[in-house]
This record gives structure tokens, sequence and C-alpha cells, in this order.
């Protein structure tokens, strides 16, 4: 499957999961800010994601899980040096250079874009 | 009590399919007011489709935390598709049919169906009326990482009652 192919499900399964216009699911939409997504639509979205590609996402795989929760990670409002490097380590698909400028835990979802969802779909089917 | 907006649960297969019907009845004060005489217009007693709703939500809800022997917090999180197309009136019965579509840690997601049953002198008709998609959370595990008081407040008596006078046993 093509990277462009992956797009467009993708796009379908955003439409469905967040109630969005398909013209504003572009490669660089992020789900929090731009697309709307809350907690609950991230499950939504591995669920669809799954049905979609066939494959399985496990816990944390696509979307990080026990950041918030380990003060090795987070500090004062900000993700550690260590943390970022965690989250680099687990979330592969995720770019971390601009969030690292301003490290603050209440903007991590904003990694989470339209584009690094592609990725992830990729490398993915890739391994299967 | 806890508003419960189903009467019986009929049919449980574990961790797939929980079917429960609820029977509209006149004695039921909110249609009075659902909806009442005005100017011009008689009283039109009508089953709101927002407890409809919830009645689904049960449904689906009772199935998923029976999938885990109640010791998961479900609860409702989001309705992603809900669709229907008859009122049910005073004496009609609804049955809701909930089904898995997925589950894991965080939580799961369910289809459903409602059904409206005519009662008439010679026996009655089954239609499917909607269709509904409910996604649920379990609590102690949310993705946003917020913390709940330990005791299993969402699945109290009212909910074991339901399940024994269903005919359902279980260790919880």
């Amino acid at each position: 499957m093509t990277r462009d192919e992956i797009f467009s499900k993708i796009q379908e399964v955003l439409v469905d999961a967040l109630a969005v216009d398909e013209e504003d699911v572009t490669a660089t939409a992020r789900l929090t800010t731009d697309l709307g997504a809350e907690s609950i639509d991230f499950l939504d979205i591995v669920f669809k994601l799954e049905q979609t590609f066939g494959f399985k996402i496990a816990q944390g795989e696509l979307f990080p899980e026990n950041v918030k929760q380990d003060p090795e990670f987070v500090k004062e409002g900000k993700v550690t040096p260590k943390g970022i490097a965690t989250l680099r380590a687990r979330l592969p698909h995720a770019d971390f250079s601009k969030f690292e400028a301003d490290p603050q835990i209440a903007k991590v979802a904003e990694v989470f874009t339209v584009d690094a969802l592609v990725t992830f779909v990729e490398r993915k089917l890739a391994a299967k | 009590m806890r508003w419960m907006w189903i009467d019986r649960v009929v049919e449980l297969v574990p961790k797939q399919r929980l079917v429960a019907v609820k029977h509209v009845s006149l004695a039921e004060e909110h249609l009075h007011d659902h909806f009442p005489a005005s100017r011009g217009r008689a009283p039109l007693p009508v089953m709101p489709t927002s407890l409809i709703v919830e009645g689904c939500a049960q449904t689906a809800g009772i199935l998923v935390g029976h999938a885990e022997d109640f010791r998961e917090k479900v609860i409702l999180a989001k309705i992603g598709k809900f669709e229907i197309s008859r009122d049910a009136l005073p004496g009609h019965t609804l049955r809701y049919t909930a089904t898995i579509r997925q589950m894991d840690k965080v939580g799961a997601s369910t289809v459903g169906t409602i059904e409206l049953i005519e009662h008439t002198a010679t026996g009655s008709t089954a239609t499917t009326i909607g269709s509904i998609d409910l996604m649920f959370s379990h609590l102690d595990n949310n993705m946003s990482g917020h913390e709940f008081p330990e005791h299993n407040f969402v699945f109290g008596e009212s909910f074991r009652t339901l399940l024994s006078s269903s005919g359902i046993s279980g260790n919880w």
C-alpha cells in the first residue's frame, strides 16, 4: 500500500471518528488542536485503524501512556530530557523536534499529526 | 434506585452479545410530560429518544462490564452514531441488542440495534427501527490519566438486582 493510499484510508477513519470534514484532515493537521480529538477519541482511532488495516495495536504503541504519572519523565509540568528520549524511543512515528523547544506536558498530544499516523501505519504494514 | 432504562436482560453471550427489553408504559410519569397537551394539540406520549440512548448504553455497558466480572468502572464515553426512525409509544416494547466490536484494557466499542415490538390481539411483530455505535472507557485505565475512587460506583445495587431478576448470576 502506498503512502497516499494509507493517507486516504486514515482520512476516512478520522472523518468518521472525529466528525470532521475531509478537507480538514491534512497531513500536518494535529489530532487535538486542529481536529478536536479528546482522550476517548484516541481509543476510537486505535480501534478503527485496527479494523481498517487488519493489525493489532498494543496499548501505548501509537499514543503514549504512563508518561504523566512518572516523576522521572515530567517535572513541573514539563517533560524532562529523559522523558523526551523515552517518548522518542517508544513512539518513533512522531516528530518531537518542535515539542522539544517547549516541552509542556499539556502540549504533548500536539505531536500526533495525521502524518504521524500515516508513518505509524506504514511501519506497521512493513513489519507485517 | 438508580435510573434503570431496561427492564430485563433476555440473552447474554459473555464477551459477545447482550439483549435487553424495555416495556414502555403509560404509568411512567415522564410520558405525561413528553409531550403534554398544548393549545390545539392532544397529548402525545412518546418514549424520549434520549432515554432510548440511555437504555442502549445500559445494555452495552452491562455487556462490557460483565466481560471483566464488573471489576472495571465502565463509563459511556462517546456516541459514535445513533439513528432511529420511529417513535416508541405506551404498550410497545423496545428490544436492545448490543455486540462488542472491539475491547481492550482501556475500553470497548460496541454496536447496537433497536427493535420496536408491537403487541396485537393475535401476537406481536418486531421491526428494527434504529442502530447505535457506542464507546466505553474503563475509567481506571483512561488515557487522560485521571484517577477515580476505588469502589465501583458504576455497577451498584440496581444493576445487580437487574441481573439477578433476569436470572444471571456470577461472582460479583
